[in-house]
């Protein structure tokens, strides 16, 4: 469904992506696991143009092109069909929980007010968050708020949602709400992509896990068999040091 | 306080009051909403990096922040005409007051559509907006509120300002004040008179800065109905 080749992207002389191939299969649930500055945000941010790769192929449904030759108005199309949940949220500060999951659909959709605030508010109701239709996002934690952002995301049913590292900037608890709510999607059918540091959502949600190590993909594989027969050694020092129990 | 004085001010008061109200606020609420205008337009052409425009806005900004604002009435008035560009007073102080104020409010607008953080239009972008949709629903709304206070405090300084307009003819409160105290000669009493009405005049802006300011927060549930 959605697939990209040998993408490559520098920041300055720093080479965050040094050909990396990812694919997403209709209704994966994929979780992309690596150390901070290991180029997974930024993998996620080039497939959604973000930022541009320096280098590249794209191939979503039947649109395939050079990653550099996408036009301005070829990537809105593509976003059309892209869900990106943010670490910061980046729920639209002016606007209402309401008001910030109907504006994908009535203004960059043109769904009617009717119709759109009716899915609007089925998808506030999904996650749980129905009762604060009308606060502002100042008014609410941030598990609210990324929960209604999830619901943003999700309210236009598009192919695929990004996830970039959703509960990093969470407390526990709140992190608890917010993965259950993928929880929920990912048992939906949802197709995810998940940036995340969450082992636990990558080991009982995800369906496939990819490892990224300075800027390429060391391994990817089924997340039971990643987990349990992980087959090189820098995948296994990192199981190793995310999981193992603290020692005191 | 002698009798006579306490009677000049007393009479003089509303004579200084009404150019006050009849040419004072309107020469800055024109000016403003003139210069706000030109203000956006010159930002907007800087953050969308129109090729030219951005260039001709930056010089622009340098010309009138750098040179006097007096100067500036004076090239207007006194100085077009000896091109063939004969304008009044008032819609010169007008013009003046507006291309100077533009210079300064376009660095208003600039700065505060570059505060609203990247990801407010990153978010806006993943949803589906285009670039006109995004600026004008997401980002100018919250780079409005970023601007109000400074946008008032160019709006009081301005009132304070258009009394330069008396030395280009423009019979407005403070050229008011002059002519007074000219025929009674009781300048320290009636310059003091028309630094209190310059007051009142900023006093009522703070107040209705300060209702606005509270209105443009974010924070308040909208009300739904059955509750």
């Amino acid at each position: 469904m959605l697939e990209v080749k040998n993408i490559h992207k520098k920041f300055g002389s720093n080479e965050v992506l040094k050909g990396v191939d990812f694919k997403v299969e209709k209704g994966s649930v994929i979780a992309i696991l690596g150390n901070s500055g290991s180029g997974k945000t930024t993998l996620l941010r080039c497939i959604s143009f973000l930022e541009q790769a320096d280098k590249g192929e794209i191939t979503f449904d039947d649109f395939h092109k050079d990653i550099t030759a996408v036009t301005k108005k070829e990537i809105r199309q593509l976003r059309m069909k892209m869900g990106f949940v943010f670490q910061g949220y980046n729920l639209f500060r002016n606007k209402t929980a309401l008001e910030n999951v109907l504006e994908g659909l009535t203004v960059a959709r043109k769904i009617s007010a009717d119709e759109a605030k009716k899915t609007a508010m089925e998808m506030l109701e999904k996650v749980g968050m129905a009762d604060r239709a009308n606060f502002y996002p100042d008014q609410l934690s941030g598990g609210q708020q990324q929960r209604i952002a999830i619901a943003r995301a999700i309210a236009y049913n598009p192919e695929v949602v990004l996830f970039d590292e959703p509960t990093s900037a969470l407390d526990p608890r709140l992190t608890s709400e917010v993965l259950d709510v993928m929880k929920k999607l990912a048992s939906e059918g949802t197709t995810m992509v998940v940036v995340t540091h969450e082992m636990d959502f990558a080991k009982k949600v995800a369906n496939w896990v990819v490892y990224m190590e300075a800027g390429v993909i060391v391994e990817e594989a089924p997340s039971q068999e990643f987990f349990s027969h992980p087959k090189s050694e820098k995948t296994m020092a990192f199981l190793h040091m995310t999981t193992s129990d603290f020692v005191i | 306080m002698s009798e006579r004085l306490v009677k000049i001010l007393i009479s003089s008061f509303p004579r200084i009051l009404i150019p006050g109200i009849k040419v004072t606020i309107p020469l800055t609420l024109l000016s403003f909403i003139f210069g706000c205008i030109l203000a956006l337009f010159l930002a907007l052409v800087q953050i969308a990096n129109v090729k030219g425009l951005k260039q001709f806005a930056r010089f622009y900004i340098w010309v009138f922040r750098g040179t006097p604002l007096i100067v500036q009435l004076f090239i207007i008035f006194y100085g077009l005409p000896s091109i063939g560009i004969i304008l009044d007073a008032f819609p010169s102080a007008v013009i003046a007051f507006a291309l100077n104020l533009g210079a300064y409010n376009a660095e208003i607008f600039r700065s505060a559509i570059q505060a609203v953080p990247a990801g407010q239009t990153e978010a806006a972008y993943m949803i589906g907006l285009n670039y006109p949709q995004t600026m004008f629903r997401i980002v100018m709304p919250q780079a409005f509120r970023i601007a109000f206070p400074p946008l008032f405090n160019s709006l009081i300084g301005l009132t304070k300002d258009t009394s330069l307009a008396s030395s280009i003819t423009v019979v407005e409160l403070f050229t008011t004040a002059q002519q007074i105290a000219a025929r009674n000669y009781e300048p320290f009493a009636l310059y003091c008179e028309a630094a209190v009405i310059y007051l009142i005049i900023c006093t009522v802006l703070t107040w209705i800065q300060n209702y606005f300011e509270k209105k443009l927060v974010w924070n308040t549930p909208t009300p739904v109905k059955g509750e």
